[in-house]
């Protein structure tokens, strides 16, 4: 088994560290940086609650041989408020609503930031085809789409869903 | 139970790799694939040569005389979202937009997607249909595979040992050609099809179809191309008659499994409701 050197910027701050090759972003970031804010759930992609933003892209850390992000920039949950609108989306999500038991939230928050910054007026069916990666076992969606539309630049106009 | 990785510079270092690694050497390109069947135990490679370095294998091109070239490397989102790749055909941009969520799309690649060959995936129906040819290296020397030869079986390709996918090319469509994806998803969007159907169809100034490709993913252990309706379609006006007839054909040619995603006889029964629905499609604003 090799090992390797990666440097990467994790949020904000330049990291380096000695992986083995096998080793996961997600377990790279929980087990040994501490940084228990980004979930496990699935373990297999589809469930969202280890969305991190690689370069600005939403991925699933689960996934992610962590050797792949040498050079990058990574943002968790952790990361999020010094992100522009980063805490008014947080704000959002308290206001209206957008958790019940709250392991997804991380994970929502982080693809909602990306959503925000990629499509910052982006329409609902547009929010909803973003957010269809990141599942809410509670089922609260209509809070979550509240929280987004609440964050959005042009928010005031938006109405109640 | 873990791998040695190898990030090499160049495409002839990595065939060279891969090629010294054996069966038990695996491409790493975005991971989704490889990591899913390495956690699962379904994969343990000895060696993973990552492509990550390989700048060349990235980017979309438009061709001389109107064809595409897709980099191994391009990952689903950055296909979808490209210009040249909507102007090519908007069916093209709508079947990477299809696969999963937009989180997978970001890091699954082309390139990765092929050489998985699981016969669900979205794009290779697509591809097929646009007559795309797969760009295989081995070294220095190049080889071009017509997508159709490169599956063999589920997650089997026609790559030798040392053989890289390194781009995908589609020639420029026939005049008068429209094409269509259409996914049929009876549980959650993100999933994958139940039945998929690509077609590609063209008409001529006399209203009689000139050109078809129909192509369906999900109904057996490879994309599985429909020559019997593809066929019954050409020299033929496309009257709804003429569609349901071909569309009713396509039974012969696949061969679906049961699955999580319906039985082998339901798949059937949609893989023809969903060719007369796609080529219906196609053939309602042919008024051009």
């Amino acid at each position: 088994m090799s090992t390797h050197r990666i440097r990467f910027t994790l949020n904000g701050r330049a990291v380096e560290r000695e992986v083995p090759a096998d080793r996961l972003l997600l377990d790279l970031l929980r087990e040994d940086l501490t940084l228990t804010g980004t979930k496990e759930g699935c373990g297999i992609g589809v469930c969202g609650l280890c969305s991190v933003l690689v370069d600005d892209e939403v991925l699933s850390a689960c996934l992610l041989p962590a050797v792949l992000v040498d050079g990058r920039s990574v943002v968790t949950i952790e990361g999020l408020a010094d992100r522009p609108g980063g805490t008014a989306l947080q704000d959002a999500f308290i206001t209206h609503g957008g958790f019940q038991c709250g392991i997804c939230t991380p994970g929502q928050l982080i693809s909602a930031s990306a959503l925000l910054a990629a499509s910052p007026s982006a329409e609902e069916a547009e929010v909803r085809e973003w957010m269809k990666g990141n599942l809410c076992r509670c089922t609260g969606y209509y809070g979550i789409l509240r929280a987004i539309a609440a964050a959005q630049p042009a928010a005031g106009q938006t109405d109640d869903l | 139970m873990t791998f040695d990785y190898v990030a090499p510079g160049s495409v002839a270092e990595a065939c060279e790799l891969l090629e010294r690694g054996g069966p038990d050497a695996h491409a790493l390109a975005g991971g989704t694939a490889l990591m899913l069947l390495y956690k699962q135990g379904l994969l343990r490679p000895e060696k993973v040569v990552g492509l990550s370095r390989l700048a060349e294998l990235r980017g979309v091109r438009r061709l001389a005389g109107g064809g595409l070239w897709l980099g191994a490397m391009t990952t689903h989102r950055a296909i979808e979202a490209h210009p040249d790749v909507a102007g090519f055909s908007p069916a093209l941009a709508k079947a990477f937009a299809s696969v999963a969520t937009i989180r997978i799309r970001n890091q699954a690649t082309i390139g990765g997607n092929l050489a998985h060959a699981d016969p669900a995936q979205d794009p290779p129906p697509m591809l097929i249909a646009f007559d795309a040819e797969v760009e295989i290296a081995h070294g220095a020397a190049k080889r071009a595979l017509p997508l159709g030869e490169l599956f063999r079986d589920v997650f089997e390709t026609a790559l030798s040992p040392g053989e890289l996918i390194v781009g995908i090319r589609l020639p420029p469509l026939p005049t008068g050609a429209r094409a269509t994806y259409l996914k049929f998803l009876p549980r959650t969007e993100d999933d994958y099809a139940t039945v998929s159907v690509a077609a590609r169809v063209a008409v001529a100034e006399d209203g009689r179809c000139s050109d078809a490709r129909v192509c369906l993913g999900s109904v057996g252990s490879t994309p599985v191309r429909s020559q019997a309706v593809e066929r019954a379609l050409v020299g033929q006006p496309l009257t709804d008659r003429v569609l349901a007839e071909a569309a009713a054909l396509v039974v012969g040619d696949i061969d679906p499994f049961d699955d999580v995603r319906g039985t082998a006889s339901y798949k059937r029964r949609m893989a023809e409701v969903c060719t007369r629905r796609a080529l219906a499609e196609i053939a309602a604003p042919m008024a051009h």
